[in-house]
């Protein structure tokens, strides 16, 4: 087989590249309508005309001049990475912006193709871009395309393929003369292997500007001495210019010559037909935060409407299949301790995941995707950033939490859009406050068996006031870091708003149930059987007359009084700790274990078997804020670990939620007490 | 002299120059001198307000907003 030819796909922030990506090589790269989501590159193998070429999905760049993680990985993709020619997606509705990329690009590169996205949704506007003519203007091939359909995308790849055998001539950018005599200055000074990697006028420009990460890079790989070094400061003398002023004059020409492509080949209508404005008047400002509290609720009561009746049903298979297996056990000649470990252990609790699980995910899963895809997240953000002003963190903290609405391993991972070290740290330590996806389940059923007189939509909005509630602890958690140990001033950022896209159904129920709903559900049922066996096990050794079970409840009963809990609430957190999803099941078996494991199925039976249990209202209550605010489960810890690389801030992660779970809980425990 | 924070929502005014800081950054977003930006949005607070230029909408926060300054009675 050949060596695959291998292309980097290149572009603006949420222009389609990863959609371009799955496109082509049909993977499942994350997408969604918001700037941010691809964070490191991608690698993938596809075909083209039965040739291998291996395809390199770049993280979002508005500028090879680098302003954060992403854009440095852009910058060393596109300059160092190796590939055989560059991809760069364009947005076509915000075209002019895009092109400032481009001719970056162009300036480094000459095997570029360029394919300008997302063509449909520019029509809307009332926006025609000649490409022909883009194409004859820039110098290098270029198609269009409308990734979401599969449109144009191997016509992409095909033009991209092209200029490797047939390299184009690209029609670079031109500055004032006194710049362009200064870079021939340096450029006739640089060795002869920096054209391995980059035009030389190209490395000469960006040392004359002062990019010190392109520096560094390009050191790592050819030796600029010091009579460069001197050249380029000499050059900058003549010119009578700080590296800052080079750097603005750059781009003011670059921004000269795509206004002056866009002239030749957009045409925008006289008033632009814009209903992403319209609809950003009533989704943002003040009426935007009663829009987004009414959003979140719907989407709790569709999820917990929902997931009702599927949940009883999936509970009724697994009795039958629990008594099935009883039954083949039994003739088989199981023993009774056998039988027991396998039926009353691992499979009622991998039973009582799936089936208190798996049905709120289906639905609440899709629903967040169908927000996602819409654009609506850039929004929560711009509506929320006044108060993550005030505790001086990053606004982009609110997309964080609303990952970490899925699941806190993902939001953690998402900080890197933060691009402020210590405002990235703020939204690490504080994201497992807001509930994951597989605290859900236990925060729904306890609402509906204590607090739910109103069915469905009293316990939506008790759920969103739970959100809410959490979303206010985490602003305060800020605040507090903010003015202790991660001390500083709010730092610049800039977020932008793309405009709204009618999401495609059967990629989101495709994406939601299969990436997501699957893969959680997995990993927790992955956990629940082996926690099964380990509390069956707990509940049968007895030492001395006790069971081991007991023996755990018992001491950690005294901590649990304390917070208005029990022993055996406790220790089904503590078990839980490698998915929140099995917290409850545990919980029900602890309590079952001492009563003939008869755990009910359905919700009444559940409240009578709980308060027959000793719990009240406030215990109920503080099962919730406890499930809110305790320690990360083990997999978020593991990522809090990679992202921040150090044990103290790992630490940290832990004992923030978990200090501020015991003192609530115990807060309203003295209250009750008292009252 | 008048920046970006002077517009009011639904005007806008062409780029004079950019204050050292984050230049570059806003720079290469398209606030280059000579670019026409309107303010569209508002976030509750009016600490961050969203900008059309160049065909995207970008949202900023008033001290950023400060920097960027605009032509004299230029209203378009």
């Amino acid at each position: 087989m050949n060596e695959p030819r291998v292309i980097a796909l290149a572009g603006n922030p949420n222009v389609g590249k990863s959609t371009l990506f799955n496109g082509l090589t049909g993977m499942r790269q994350h997408t969604g309508n918001w700037p941010g989501k691809t964070v490191s590159a991608a690698r993938g193998l596809c075909r083209m005309d039965g040739e291998p070429v291996m395809l390199v999905d770049i993280p979002g760049a508005y500028s090879l001049w680098a302003q954060s993680a992403e854009e440095e990985a852009a910058l060393e993709n596109v300059c160092f990475g190796g590939a055989d020619g560059v991809l760069v997606v364009c947005a076509a509705a915000s075209l002019e912006r895009n092109l400032n990329l481009v001719y970056q690009i162009m300036e480094a590169k000459d095997k570029v193709a360029v394919c300008v996205n997302l063509l449909d949704e520019a029509e809307k506007q009332g926006i025609r871009i000649d490409l022909e003519a883009l194409s004859r203007h820039l110098g290098v091939p270029v198609t269009g395309a409308c990734a979401r359909d599969g449109k144009g995308v191997k016509q992409a790849l095909a033009a991209a393929l092209d200029t490797i055998n047939q390299p184009p001539h690209p029609r670079r950018a031109l500055y004032p003369e006194p710049i362009e005599r200064a870079a021939a200055q340096v450029e006739v000074l640089l060795p002869e292997e920096v054209g391995r990697w980059v035009q030389p006028r190209f490395a000469a420009l960006r040392l004359l500007e002062g990019d010190g990460l392109f520096l560094r890079l390009l050191r790592q790989r050819v030796t600029v001495d010091a009579s460069v070094m001197q050249a380029v400061e000499r050059a900058r003398e003549a010119l009578s210019l700080s590296p800052q002023g080079v750097s603005s004059l750059l781009v003011e020409g670059i921004y000269q010559a795509a206004e002056e492509a866009c002239q030749k080949t957009v045409k925008t209508p006289e008033k632009p037909s814009d209903a992403t404005l319209r609809a950003d008047r009533l989704l943002t400002g003040f009426r935007g935060v009663p829009v987004m509290l009414l959003l979140l609720a719907l989407v709790f009561y569709l999820t917990i409407r929902g997931a009702n009746a599927p949940s009883q049903w999936l509970s009724t298979g697994f009795e039958a299949l629990g008594r099935l297996a009883e039954g083949l056990l039994a003739r088989l000649g199981a023993s009774a301790l056998l039988r027991g470990l396998i039926v009353d252990g691992a499979l009622a609790v991998l039973g009582k995941v799936i089936s208190v699980m798996l049905p709120p995910m289906a639905i609440f899963f899709p629903l967040f995707t169908l927000l996602e895809d819409s654009g609506y997240l850039p929004r929560i953000a711009f509506t929320l950033d006044g108060l993550f002003e005030r505790c001086r963190a990053c606004g982009k903290q609110a997309l964080t939490m609303c990952m970490g609405l899925g699941c806190n391993a993902v939001g953690v991972t998402g900080c890197r859009i933060i691009d402020s070290p210590r405002e990235r740290l703020i939204a690490i330590l504080t994201n497992s406050l807001t509930p994951c996806n597989g605290r859900f389940p236990l925060l729904i059923t306890v609402a509906a068996v204590f607090f739910g007189g109103g069915g469905a939509a009293s316990s939506a909005l008790l759920l969103a006031g739970l959100i809410g509630l959490s979303a206010g602890m985490t602003l305060l958690l800020s605040c507090l870091l903010s003015a202790t140990v991660l001390r500083g001033l709010p730092s610049a950022y800039t977020l932008e708003l793309p405009p709204y896209r009618a999401p495609r159904l059967g990629q989101v129920i495709a994406r939601s149930v299969l990436d997501r709903t699957l893969f959680v559900l997995g990993r927790a049922a992955a956990v629940a059987a082996p926690a099964g066996l380990v509390i069956y096990l707990l509940s049968r050794v007895t030492v001395s007359g006790s069971t081991l079970l007991s023996y755990l409840t018992g001491f950690l009963d005294p901590l649990g009084r304390f917070m208005g809990l029990d022993g055996v609430i406790l220790t089904g957190f503590l078990l839980g700790f490698p998915a929140n999803e099995i917290v409850l099941p545990l919980i029900l078996l602890a309590y079952g274990a001492e009563g003939g494991w008869n755990v009910p199925g359905d919700m009444a039976s559940l409240g009578s078997m709980l308060r027959a249990n000793g719990w009240t209202g406030l215990t109920a209550l503080n099962v919730m804020l406890f499930s809110l605010f305790h320690f990360p489960c083990s997999t978020t810890l593991l990522t809090v670990y990679k992202e921040t690389k150090s044990g103290k801030w790992t630490l940290l992660a832990l004992l923030l939620p978990l200090a501020l779970g015991v003192m609530l809980c115990a807060l309203t425990h003295g209250i009750a007490f008292f009252l | 002299m008048r920046d970006l924070t002077s517009l009011p929502t639904g005007q806008s005014g062409r780029v004079l120059c950019l204050r050292a800081g984050m230049g570059r950054r806003l720079m290469d977003l398209g606030f280059t001198p000579g670019a026409l930006a309107a303010c569209v949005l508002a976030a509750p607070g009016d600490e961050m307000r969203a900008y059309r230029v160049r065909g995207a909408v970008i949202a900023l926060r008033r001290r950023e907003a400060q920097t960027v300054i605009l032509e004299e009675d230029n209203h378009e």
